[in-house]
């Protein structure tokens, strides 16, 4: 039998930042680089508190800046160094020349994207633009739930990125106020069963800083003619296939996460409440909790409305999302961020391409809410399970809903 | 001088659809692409090294009277040709 409460778990109350420092911490990080920006900046205070109590071992690099930031962790990285870094909003905007490099050399770097409304008019508080702003860059991007999603998933985002047949770098994402600012009572794994987890330590096995195996990284192409062409459309659908590959270790790493720590998070989308749902909603992040609870009072009402959550953005696991919709009548897709151009959420433009798996055509519509800081309470996910009621009810889909329009 | 050996870096460890590496490095130089190439005219030039202060690319070498260029690496940008006071160098089209 084992044992599911380790005899050395602690518990603590600490906000989504600072558990992202605890994961830092438990994973045994060898380099971190820094620069602070709101809504990320504790997170990074904590890291650096955490070294100066030589809790870390790792080294911790102040730069002048986030493009530095990737830039040194992209050399840490091929000398053989597990890596992190946390960041948002501008200061991901300005790292994003090293952030487009990353991916397709295949370093498995973690960083937490603390989300943030994109300017403009001028914000500094919760929103996903600036994630989903990156979304088809190529990184693993995974959104929590809870501060205590946000520890675990920070230290499984590793065993994720570092897996032989993925090798990306991965982005665990949490929202900012709602999560890096709220605190709850947070389970510290085990030091020894994440060293057991996590395993040996081997990063630059593929591509390295190394004078003992002489190689040049990333080198020129060779333009129109030559081997160049065909080389470069080698190299990116190796990466796609690492994408594609990721999808089923992020769900051998929950699965293996659950049995060592006790704790099981829904890998890439988690169903509630979806047995005998003739519609859905769908959320991401940590506005699922409040969804959850408009979803328990409209099923006491007899709604039969069922609730799925996105965890993987990206890859989109859209088989699993189709596979989800399959009973339903009517789809209601809410976003914390706008897709320009679409006019309409991000999340609901990749849940329509994934239904096209699906022979029938599924009445679907994007609300959009909680933009710069803004709630999103029980009566607007109310307010989405009523329309999407509707919907299923007369097929008829109107344009996006702007939920905190008249707040 | 002991010459230094190293281990040869076994590519196929390594898938090749992975990190875009090369044991060797790439061969193409400036030189391949230019579309300009800078002339200099022996008589004018004096010799005062403005052209080989300005290269961005460090392609001008000395002769015993002159300065040239080593067009392997030279890219023709032309800063050269406009920084030189005597006017001894002009830029001419590749191919021309």
């Amino acid at each position: 039998m084992s044992a599911v409460l380790k005899p050395k778990t602690k518990f603590i109350v600490c906000d989504g930042n600072e558990a992202a420092a605890w994961a830092v911490a438990a994973a045994h990080v060898d380099m971190v680089a820094v620069y602070p920006i709101t809504p990320q900046s504790s997170l990074v205070e904590n890291l650096a508190k955490f070294i100066a109590d030589g809790r870390i071992t790792a080294e911790l690099v102040d730069v002048e800046g986030e493009h530095s930031v990737l830039s040194v962790l992209h050399g840490a990285c091929l000398a053989g160094a597990r890596t992190y870094t946390a960041s948002c909003g501008p200061g991901l905007a300005f790292m994003f020349e090293p952030y487009l490099r990353t991916p397709g050399m295949r370093l498995p770097i973690v960083m937490s994207i603390v989300t943030r409304d994109t300017l403009s008019p001028q914000t500094v508080w919760g929103g996903q633009q600036d994630a989903m702003s990156v979304r088809d860059v190529g990184w693993i991007h995974m959104y929590c739930e809870s501060v205590q999603e946000v520890l675990d998933t920070t230290i499984m985002a590793y065993k994720v990125a570092e897996h032989r047949d993925v090798m990306l770098p991965v982005n665990v994402n949490h929202d900012g106020n709602y999560l890096s600012f709220g605190a709850a009572r947070v389970e510290l794994p085990d030091q020894h069963e994440v060293s057991a987890f996590l395993g040996e330590k081997n990063i630059n096995w593929h591509a390295a800083l190394d004078p003992q195996r002489p190689m040049a990284v990333d080198p020129l192409t060779g333009g129109a003619g030559g081997a160049g062409p065909s080389m470069f459309v080698r190299y990116r659908k190796g990466q796609c296939r690492g994408l594609q590959n990721a999808l089923s270790v992020i769900e051998d790493v929950h699965e293996e996460w659950g049995r060592r720590f006790g704790r099981y998070h829904a890998p890439l989308i988690e169903r509630y409440r979806m047995d005998g749902a003739d519609y859905a909603i769908m959320t991401i992040g940590s506005m699922t909790g409040a969804a959850k609870d408009a979803v328990d009072a409209a099923r006491d009402r007899g709604a039969r409305v069922g609730l799925i959550k996105v965890k993987t953005f990206r890859p989109f696991p859209a088989r699993a999302v189709a596979a989800a919709l399959d009973n339903v009548q009517a789809v209601g897709v809410v976003d914390r961020s706008v897709s320009f151009g679409w006019n309409c959420g991000p999340m609901f433009q990749d849940t329509i391409g994934a239904l096209n798996i699906l022979p029938r055509r599924l009445p679907a519509m994007s609300f959009i809410g909680g933009l710069a800081g803004a709630d999103l309470t029980v009566e607007h996910f109310e307010r989405v399970i009523e329309r999407t009621a509707r919907l299923a009810r007369d097929a008829t889909p109107e344009a996006t809903v702007w939920l905190n329009e008249a707040d | 001088m002991k010459r230094q050996s190293y281990e040869a870096f076994d590519q196929a460890a390594v898938p090749n659809d992975l990190c875009p590496i090369a044991t060797k490095l790439n061969p193409m130089l400036p030189g391949d692409w230019r579309s300009m190439r800078p002339i200099v005219n022996r008589a004018k030039c004096v010799k005062c090294a403005v052209c080989w202060l300005y290269c961005p690319v460090q392609c001008v070498v000395e002769r015993p009277a002159w300065f040239d260029f080593d067009l392997r690496t030279c890219k023709g940008c032309g800063i050269c040709a406009t920084e030189c006071p005597q006017r001894a160098i002009v830029m001419v089209a590749e191919g021309a």
